[in-house]
């Protein structure tokens, strides 16, 4: 099945075995319904921010105890293979959706993003992104418009920082308590 | 795989909106001032772990739910990004500590497609077969925990009884009881002891009989009818807009099962059914879950019977650990060993999305590779996370004492939840 009349359609990948379509996060509400309603993609399996900061170059992360900050991904002695292909955003947002039908299809849809960039809530389309939503603010600070009830699901309200985010460092949890308090 | 005959139990749909997880209140019956709110948990012995749910009375009814979760979260996800891959093997039995083997499974399963690398049948085989004890163990648990808590306390002594068979079983394959970390990237960490066939055979028998006995204490009981049937409803049509999967989704009639409908392992070459229940109710659930300890023991037996010889590991020596015995005479395996152990493996660059029927329903792992020996992303899709999204839906019209009830037949794992 070709992808192209998805409204928004940017660009259709297939590696191991899976389907990536990648859709203009401006129009992404559109062709979630338009996965939804007319591929029959009634099941929201997953969704999955990633962060690409620092992709294919040293790893930004910090370790503990290290001024510096220690190098994650630092290129064995074996090396990598080649440089990773380059993306086109910081950020990722990928909604797995499953068909309940004969053959469970799946196809992954994908919008771009940077930091501070809203991406459309698909809580109207699928009610299960709710939470799945929620995590991806939560963890990694993508910001839904429209969704009803956009608070941190996992940590605390008052927590600072986006953990999962490539820039929070290892170990960089705030102390809540410390003797000078 | 069609639906089967949708479940007719209402009209309409009942996820609340706007906020399709929150129940809230009619504002008239906040003015009459007769609502109270009430936190249930977050340290509570019938919340699976610590879970916290606001809960907005009028009388017994309950009128208002939120959940809050969170209570357990470890961050998981962010620390097997420091970890190479074979590390981070460690980490997914750990995020659900009562179905570990499958969690397990399934980031193996993810490295593995990206890595490209072939499993010998014996080991495909084997994983089967620990997958589904595993089920055995983590419907085990889910019985004897939800029946204590609608006051059954006896059920927990005999669940507990076999699903210590299970364990022992575990300890005699892998050397531990509980999060094994038996399964490697291309294949199993070590042989299939010898006499292991025979002991699961004789637990295969005791399982039976267990299944049997539970029915007789529950099936027919009274107070267990009354306290689960027609209570907690999901439809078909809402159980798939939440996105529940696994017996919850079976239990609304929705003949759904990935071991089925997308097989994995060797799935495709075992007979077994899957059990719908079309009511969507508590007892349904119930039912549900009683039907898949039959079909796994029936799983196991046939894997038993069908376990092929061969190797247990792939080998591919830039992934898979050399031989313990070879390290003594051979300098390339001891480079090896030393490599693997050190930096780990390198995994090509990509991204994939991998799920598999676990006790609880769909569990996947999205996995993203930038070519080096540590995960860039991990994010597992949690079956309990998902299943708790659907509290507010089954909590309407409920009361107050049917809440335990409806939230242990959700079967929520707090460690998968909050990760």
């Amino acid at each position: 099945m070709s992808y192209g009349a998805v409204p928004g359609f940017v660009a259709e990948k297939e590696a191991y075995g899976e389907t990536t379509v990648v859709v203009e996060r401006e129009r992404l509400l559109e062709a979630a319904r338009w996965f939804r309603d007319e591929a029959g993609f009634d099941f929201l399996a997953d969704v999955a921010a990633a962060d690409y900061l620092g992709w294919g170059g040293k790893g930004v992360a910090g370790y503990w105890g290290h001024r510096n900050g220690r190098d994650i991904n630092a290129p064995g002695s074996w090396g990598l293979p080649r440089t990773p292909e380059a993306k086109p955003n910081r950020f990722s947002v990928s909604y797995h959706l499953l068909a309940i039908r004969q053959g469970a299809p799946r196809v992954r849809l994908q919008v771009w993003c940077d930091d501070g960039d809203a991406v459309p809530s698909v809580v109207p389309v699928w009610p299960t992104a709710d939470w799945h939503e929620r995590e991806a603010w939560d963890l990694m600070g993508i910001r839904f418009e429209g969704h009803p009830n956009l608070l941190r699901i996992l940590l605390e309200d008052d927590w600072e920082g986006h953990p999962l985010r490539k820039d929070y460092p290892i170990g960089g949890e705030p102390v809540r308590f410390s003797g000078e308090e | 795989m069609a639906v089967v005959e949708r479940a007719k139990i209402y009209e309409g749909t009942r996820i609340p909106s706007p906020i399709p997880t929150v129940l809230q209140v009619d504002p008239k019956l906040r003015e009459e001032g007769d609502i109270l709110r009430v936190n249930f948990g977050p340290n509570h012995p019938s919340t699976h772990g610590v879970l916290r749910l606001v809960v907005d009375l009028n009388g017994e009814h309950v009128e208002g739910l939120a959940a809050v979760i969170g209570y357990l979260h470890t961050g998981f996800e962010k620390s097997m990004e420091q970890k190479s891959y074979w590390k981070a093997i460690t980490y997914p039995a750990r995020i659900d500590y009562v179905s570990f083997q499958m969690n397990e499974l399934v980031f193996v399963l993810a490295i593995e497609k990206l890595l490209e690398i072939e499993v010998p049948p014996k080991a495909t085989w084997m994983r089967m077969l620990m997958s589904e004890l595993t089920r055995l163990h983590s419907h085990l648990i889910w019985l004897g925990t939800s029946a204590l808590e609608i006051g059954a306390i006896s059920m927990l002594w005999y669940t507990f009884r076999e699903r210590d068979a299970v364990l022992d079983l575990f300890e005699m394959v892998t050397g531990v009881r509980m999060h094994t970390r038996y399964f490697q990237a291309g294949g199993l960490a070590e042989d299939i002891p010898p006499g292991f066939a025979a002991e699961c055979a004789r637990f295969c028998d005791l399982m039976e009989k267990g299944i049997d006995d539970y029915e007789t204490i529950l099936d027919r009981n009274a107070i267990w009818l009354e306290r689960t049937r027609g209570i907690g409803l999901l439809s078909a049509e809402d159980a798939i807009a939440l996105g529940q999967s696994g017996p919850v989704l079976r239990a609304s009639g929705v003949d759904w099962d990935l071991r089925k409908a997308a097989p994995y392992l060797a799935y495709d070459q075992v007979d077994f059914d899957v059990p719908v229940y079309p009511n969507g109710d508590v007892y349904d659930r119930y039912r549900v879950r009683m039907e898949e300890m039959r079909q796994s023991v029936r799983i196991v037996r046939q894997a038993l019977e069908a376990m092929p010889d061969g190797p247990w590991i792939a080998d591919d020596r830039k992934v898979v650990l050399p031989p313990r015995h070879e390290l003594h005479t051979s300098m390339e395996s001891l480079i090896h060993h030393f490599k693997l152990v050190t930096e780990g493996y390198l995994v090509p660059e990509g991204e994939v999305y991998v799920a598999t029927e676990s006790a609880r329903g769909e569990m996947g792992c999205y996995l993203v590779s930038d070519g080096g020996s540590k995960p860039w992303r991990v994010k597992f899709r949690a079956p309990s996370f998902v299943a708790l999204e659907a509290t507010a839906t089954c909590m309407r019209d409920a009361l107050i004492a049917d809440l335990i009830a409806i939230v242990g037949s959700l079967d929520s794992v707090m460690g998968e939840v909050d990760r």
